[in-house]
């Protein structure tokens, strides 16, 4: 696995036997032991992600603002100095650049937290779009890392491991700390639908921070269970469910998209037309025979393909067969038979709502 | 490292072959194999009376991440399929080597001969 790059953990990793494999150039692990164990310390108790790879992109000057809003289809006026919001870029066509977390830190200063997969590109975009804009628009990729720390019991061993309180932090806000002399920024954001907690800092840092919180325990996930925890909380991941030919509308996402407001954003008249007659869009299936839906399988009505599955699994948490699937209308409607084919074999089941799981999040905190 | 049983014939898409009597054979996964899949979760097998060919698929064993195809290392009628495995895919995890996929009736019992021994297949996952 030459030319690719190594997290600051990268040797941690390997002394806990990870299974190592390429991901957005990164040699990243994807399983320590076992993916379903992973997955499941992560919904009943807490584990921990080195998403290091995940890119950073700070935007500050005067018309950061103005500018972030022109980008991003969530919207930014209306958020407070230190809120998150999780949102996309978009092309004019309406399909997506990417999506990603914006942290206001305050009206002239932003921190996007962009796909590993995806940086270069969403940077060279940002910077493409600046022309009117007094601001400036910096990667900073190398000099944050990200340990995501998820699960019921987040919050109590980050206190004990780490002595720090986030019983205060409200979720989808993000504050600074300090540990051992140590910057760190600190959200209650995840991509699991548990509570949970997302560490950017230096690389000394969060080497400390993934020691500590092993100490008590914690177990470390790879990708293979960030990607099944993802999934039955029905989070998009680009080039699945959301990709540069697929738009918000398409893929479900219209909570993320101000559509109703004022603002104009790059992409917006697309998605206003689209709005009126959308084609086809991300749906929920389930399958009624054991099997497992996996991504490209074709969905079938009758002998005719309507669609393809974006992800699929035999779910850990519900331990069903099911899918995200990109359908034609109008068999997008709950209920709907269908059929997914699997290894030649038609299998049956039927169109469900994409809520497989129950999200976890805590809403309630330090209101 | 993974675990071997001499005697057995193995393949190189990782399936072992144990000869019993009057040509009837007990087919499996290595643990090679299972070790490469991680946890497994579901088995896809065909059904008693069916064929299965050399060097064809005739199922899949399937991880949390992935469908790996099943390759029949020799050819022949099925007699039985491990019906235990539909409820518990887990077992191949566990133990590969007692947990047979298929029982076949060769139809060309030479062709155990175009196998390797444990100590072939030692070297091949090397």
């Amino acid at each position: 696995m030459e030319n690719l790059k190594k997290t600051c953990l990268y040797d941690k990793h390997l002394q806990l036997g990870a299974k190592m494999e390429a991901f957005a150039g990164y040699e990243m692990p994807i399983v320590y032991d076992s993916i379903k164990n992973e997955h499941l310390a992560v919904r009943n108790n807490v584990g921990m992600f080195d998403v290091s790879h995940m890119g950073e992109i700070i935007i500050k000057g005067k018309d950061a603002l103005n500018f972030v809003e022109k980008l991003f289809t969530n919207k930014v006026h209306t958020l407070e100095d230190g809120q998150v919001a999780y949102g996309m870029m978009l092309y004019e066509r309406g399909t997506v650049v990417d999506d990603l977390l914006v942290y206001r830190l305050n009206s002239e200063y932003f921190f996007l937290v962009v796909n590993a997969s995806n940086v270069a590109k969403d940077y060279a975009w940002i910077v493409d779009n600046t022309e009117d804009f007094d601001v400036l628009v910096q990667n900073v990729s190398e000099d944050y890392q990200e340990i995501a720390v998820q699960g019921p019991n987040a919050e109590n061993v980050i206190a004990m491991a780490l002595g720090i309180d986030l019983s205060q932090l409200k979720f989808f806000y993000f504050a600074n700390y300090e540990y051992m002399n140590h910057h760190l920024i600190i959200s209650r954001t995840g991509y699991t639908g548990e509570d949970g907690f997302e560490i950017y800092a230096s690389k000394e840092a969060i080497r400390e921070i993934w020691d500590k919180l092993l100490e008590h325990d914690v177990t470390p996930a790879g990708l293979g269970a960030r990607d099944t925890l993802r999934f039955e909380a029905a989070l998009p991941l680009y080039g699945h469910e959301i990709s540069q030919d697929i738009t918000p509308l398409e893929a479900g996402l219209k909570f993320f998209v101000k559509l109703d407001s004022e603002m104009d954003f790059i992409g917006k008249d697309a998605l206003i037309k689209q709005g009126e007659d959308l084609s086809r869009r991300v749906v929920g299936v389930e399958l009624t025979e054991r099997s497992i839906p996996r991504e490209g399988y074709e969905v079938y009505k009758d002998d005719k393909v309507i669609g393809y599955v974006t992800t699929g699994y035999l779910s850990i948490s519900i331990e069903k067969p099911i899918a995200m699937a990109m359908i034609n209308r109008p068999y997008t409607k709950k209920n709907t038979e269908v059929y997914i084919k699997v290894r030649n074999k038609m299998i049956p089941g039927f169109v469900r709502d994409k809520k497989f799981l129950e999200k976890k999040y805590n809403k309630t905190k330090g209101a | 490292m993974s675990k071997l049983v001499e005697g057995l014939f193995y393949s190189k898409s990782h399936e072992w072959v144990k000869p019993l009597e009057d040509d009837v054979v007990l087919i499996g996964i290595t643990d090679f194999a299972q070790s490469e899949l991680g946890d497994v979760v579901f088995v896809d097998l065909p059904e008693v009376g069916d064929n299965v060919s050399s060097e064809d698929e005739f199922g899949a064993v399937e991880s949390v991440k992935a469908a790996s195809d099943l390759i029949s290392p020799v050819s022949g009628e099925i007699l039985e399929v491990n019906e235990e495995l539909v409820g518990e895919p887990e077992l191949l995890n566990k133990n590969p080597y007692e947990n047979w996929l298929l029982k076949v009736k060769l139809e060309n019992p030479d062709e155990l001969g175009n196998l390797l021994s444990s100590e072939e297949y030692a070297k091949f996952i090397k």
